[in-house]
């Protein structure tokens, strides 16, 4: 039942609106809305019941494990979202002075300065707010710089073909063109196909390591190598940053310019689609570039960078600064955790993965790079179970709900076939690990022996599989009344 | 260790089953002399208690202040069910629902949700939403441009559009060669002037850009310039304050005639609509659009369609315009929205119905009006532009305004929003806003400090012949 569908007119929540508000007389009627907004008509605790249901139709993470490849899906402290939602904080205006707002400012700056030690880099940026919106502020600044040297001929960004789909649909939204290079048999860059990609034309490579594949590139310096050479600039999605937090840093990996996800190396909820933060990390020469506003500390006083400090500046990405909400969550977090909780991030969720990886294979899974170390997340093919038996790694996915934990990514990256993408991440118990194999084995037993059970599933979630076709041709995307 | 759930005994029977001699052996695949060897620039981890106290102190610091700014984010009262229920783990810790059949709560918030804003802004469809109203702005300038058949590459942006918005969108279109034409407003009226326009009218664009209110929080004759727009082959944006919307005309009737046309995209930020201030942000961006833009569209929307018994359900649809899907093609780099901020807006909208959204915008726009006639009943203070307004009103004042602000400040009074960054030419003022939250008390304490302020200042002139 949908929330208008409990609306009776007249009903109302008297609670929560001013009463016997004036006329607005001095509008003119020409500009006056003639029909009242379709706008349900309900008592508050018909909302706080009917949002309440529904919140109880979704799975989270504090209620399922969610080993959801390349989305870093921990646990969420919840006091960074308490500390974060102090009165105070809440209630400070965008555009109130820096004066009024130093608590806030220097743990704004203090976030940046740890980011620039956990990445390497030489400044940062946390304006973007979210993991694309970093990736279109690093790719800018990219173009920014060449620009800058009147280089502009260079027209052309490389990205693997395992990539994200937001590296080239960044690429495109700068001005770029994209080319595609492939990965070898062992899950790394072709490293031919990069030197044969690269040229004059080249603006720059982006790049995620570990990789979507689940593994390190052991090539890096010479990627960085190759790329440079031609003149161009690396860029790193930091999508993966947990499988290497506190044991390597971009920077040291000699990135030009990244962006990190603090919904995930930071902890900070995914709110069912965000919101999120996608701080940009540069090294020295792409400083100039960097989106505004970013923090500056003089002499204790804490004040944002605006457009007379950086006049080079890609220039501003949102009206009011950024998710600033979600960098007070990542600034607990990070506080919390320390330098030394931050080394044990990488250690842990390498762990995890590794042990998950481990305990499939002896369960007779097939990891799609069996002679690779996973980083953080790793990928089994089911190639081998749906020709034997039709049953798909969707279905396998889909199956994997009826029993309590949340889908694997499936389907990505693109060529690996009837791929599952698994990242457990560090604040996973064993336990956890061992009931998701379980869970596993049990459905390949299923696959064998009642395949329709698996095919059909889920069988015990609100509802079965969607029509997703129909959804597509006959939409309907709004409710209309009767 | 902080949120990591291994004792001695896991990590060693997980190494064994791995065949991993320790835990830094499961990164000898990564170049030894690319190790950082830990992060000493990053301070020791603080317990929950300690990092409370000084989290405490901070926002102790910071404190509360009598706010009469708005300028694109305002101070609404949020109704105490809304935060409690988002941050219901299953909404605050849920993923992006492309596992349908496990995200049917937040899949049919967003639903009921794009059914609420195309309803306020009298539009077929909306998308589930963007970052912020700036980007929301510039991604509708993008669409616009998509969808211009003839290829036309300009966008026509009248200068009483938010400057922090206009900002944005200059930042995000200019690298695909899109050029923005600024128009110039009238000096009395605050108002996009039209013989402006009909300076620019020669030559072609992809749209013109629609701010209601305006930056100024003047009321642009919309239906005239809807028209304008559509009698020179250009779309109509809309960008909009949402709560306005439950007392003024929505952007999709706008236009002349019995059967108006209407604005062809509308965009706004969603803020006033339950979520809190928050120094600008996490807020949302919203878009909505004529039905035959709706592949054009950017970002995730949700439709509704049936299970495989023939049960309603809720599904992510038109995947095919999204990164994921259609990569260096899609409408949009755009994958993580602002998801948990449209769960807010959804419960907010559904506590106050449209009678409390209508109550709130009529009780803002109402202390707005009655602050504005106690300041200028205040000599040294007056009106700056003549026409109707919505909640939102530009002063000028006799003392110089970063001194009077700052007076105001010490008092405890945000007073307003200094317009000399942006607007040269009105030096001098300031933009004021005052919502449903502030007293008759709040109003004449602002007209009592503002006076002794002004007329000290009159009395002895600050330094000037010293």
């Amino acid at each position: 039942m949908l929330i208008f569908e409990h609306a009776h007119p007249g009903r109302r929540a008297h609670a929560q609106a001013p009463h016997n508000a004036p006329a607005a007389d001095d509008l003119p009627a020409d500009l006056l809305r003639q029909d009242a907004p379709l706008l349900p008509e309900t008592s508050e605790l018909d909302v706080v019941r009917h949002y309440t249901r529904l919140s109880q139709k979704n799975f989270s993470i504090d209620t399922q494990f969610y080993p959801l490849g390349s989305c870093t899906m921990k646990y969420n402290p919840r006091a960074c979202n308490t500390l974060a939602m102090l009165p105070q904080f809440l209630a400070r205006h965008p555009l109130a002075d820096v004066e009024t707002g130093q608590g806030f400012l220097v743990s704004m700056y203090e976030l940046q300065e740890m980011l620039k030690e956990v990445t390497g880099m030489a400044a940062v940026s946390m304006a973007p707010m979210a993991g694309a919106h970093g990736e279109f502020a690093g790719v800018a600044m990219i173009r920014a710089y060449h620009d800058a040297r009147g280089d502009t001929a260079r027209r052309e960004i490389i990205v693997p073909d395992a990539a994200h789909g937001t590296n080239p649909a960044t690429a495109s939204m700068c001005g770029y063109t994209v080319r595609e290079i492939p990965t070898d048999r062992q899950g790394n860059v072709d490293l031919e196909a990069l030197r044969a990609a690269v040229g004059p034309q080249t603006a720059g490579l982006m790049l995620t390591n570990p990789s979507t594949l689940g593994v390190f590139e052991q090539s890096i310096i010479e990627i960085q190598k190759i790329v440079h050479a031609a003149g161009g600039l690396s860029y790193y999605d930091g999508a993966n940053l947990n499988a290497i937090l506190g044991r390597v840093r971009p920077g040291d990996m000699g990135f030009d310019v990244i962006h990190m996800n603090l919904h995930k190396t930071f902890s900070t909820p995914h709110g069912g689609g965000g919101p999120g933060a996608g701080p940009v990390g540069v090294s020295e020469r792409l400083r100039p570039f960097l989106p505004i506003p970013y923090v500056l500390e003089e002499r204790g006083f804490h004040r944002w960078a605006e457009e007379g400090d950086c006049p080079q500046s890609i220039g501003r990405l949102s009206a009011f600064g950024g998710n600033m909400g979600v960098l007070l969550r990542a600034w607990v977090y990070a506080r919390m955790l320390g330098g030394q909780g931050m080394h044990r991030v990488a250690e842990f969720a390498a762990l995890n993965a590794n042990y998950l990886a481990s305990e499939l294979r002896k369960a007779g899974f097939d990891l799609a790079f069996p002679e690779r170390r996973a980083s953080h997340e790793f990928i089994i093919t089911m190639k081998k179970l749906k020709d034997a038996t039709g049953i798909s790694a969707m279905d396998f996915a889909k199956r994997l709900l009826d029993y309590g934990f949340h889908a694997p990514t499936t389907y990505f990256p693109m060529l690996v076939p009837e791929c599952l993408l698994i990242e457990p991440t560090e604040t996973e118990s064993r336990e956890t690990l061992d009931a998701f194999v379980t869970a596993m084995v049990q459905i390949r037993d299923e696959a064998l022996a009642t395949p329709e059970l698996v095919k059909g599933a889920p069988h015990t979630l609100p509802v079965r599989r969607l029509d997703d076709v129909k959804a597509a041709r006959e939409l309907d995307l709004a409710w209309k009344p009767v | 260790m902080p949120f990591i759930p291994h004792t001695e005994a896991d990590i060693a029977a997980m190494l064994t089953s791995i065949g991993a001699p320790s835990l830094d052996a499961l990164f000898d695949e990564i170049p030894a002399d690319l190790a950082c060897g830990g992060l000493s620039g990053v301070p020791e981890g603080l317990s929950e208690m300690a990092v409370t106290r000084l989290m405490h102190g901070r926002a102790a610091r910071d404190g509360f202040y009598s706010g009469f700014l708005g300028a694109g984010a305002y101070e609404h009262h949020i109704p105490a069910a809304v935060w409690q229920i988002v941050t219901r783990g299953e909404f605050y810790s849920a993923y992006t629902p492309y596992q349908a059949e496990a995200s049917q709560g937040t899949l049919q918030l967003l639903y009921e949700y794009q059914t609420m804003m195309a309803s306020l802004t009298g539009l077929d469809v909306s998308n589930a939403s963007l970052y912020d109203g700036a980007t929301a702005l510039a991604e509708a300038v993008l669409m616009a441009v998509r969808a211009n058949k003839a290829g036309v590459r300009r966008v026509l942006m009248p200068d009483t559009v938010h400057p922090r918005y206009r900002a944005v969108v200059e930042a995000t279109v200019k690298h695909q060669s899109i050029e923005l034409i600024s128009v110039p407003f009238d000096k009395t009226s605050g108002l996009t002037a039209l013989s402006a326009l009909e300076a620019l009218a020669g030559e072609a664009a992809a749209a013109l850009v629609i701010p209601q209110p305006n930056f100024f929080g003047a009321l642009e004759p919309v239906d005239a310039l809807t028209d304008w727009a559509h009698g020179h082959g250009m779309l109509a944006i809309a960008v909009v304050n949402p709560l306005s919307l439950a007392l003024l005309k929505a952007p999709g009737r706008w236009g002349t005639g019995t059967q108006p046309q209407g604005a062809d995209i509308c965009v706004g930020d969603g803020q006033p609509l339950g979520v809190p201030l928050s120094s600008g942000g996490p807020y949302f961006g919203f878009m909505t659009a004529r039905q035959a833009l709706v592949r054009q569209m950017p970002g995730r929307i949700v439709g509704r369609t049936v299970d495989l018994d023939g049960k309603p359900g809720f599904a992510l649809t038109l995947q095919a315009r999204e990164q994921h899907i259609r990569r260096s093609k899609a409408t949009s780099n755009i994958c993580t929205n602002q998801g948990l901020l449209v769960t807010a807006a959804t419960i907010h909208m559904s506590l106050l119905g449209p009678e409390g959204l209508k109550n709130v915008a009529l009780a803002s726009h109402a202390n707005t009006r009655a602050l504005l006639d106690k300041l200028l009943s205040v000599p040294g203070v007056e009106r700056v532009f003549d026409g109707p307004f919505f909640h939102e009103a530009v002063i000028r004042l006799s003392s110089p305004v970063p001194d009077v602000l700052r007076a105001l400040r010490a008092q405890g009074i945000l007073g307003g929003h200094d317009l000399a960054g942006d607007y040269p030419e009105l030096a001098g003022c300031i933009l004021i806003c005052a919502t449903e939250t502030k007293t008759t008390e709040d109003l004449e304490q602002y007209r009592q400090q503002l006076d002794r302020i002004l007329s000290r200042r009159r009395e002895a002139p600050p330094c000037a012949y010293k």
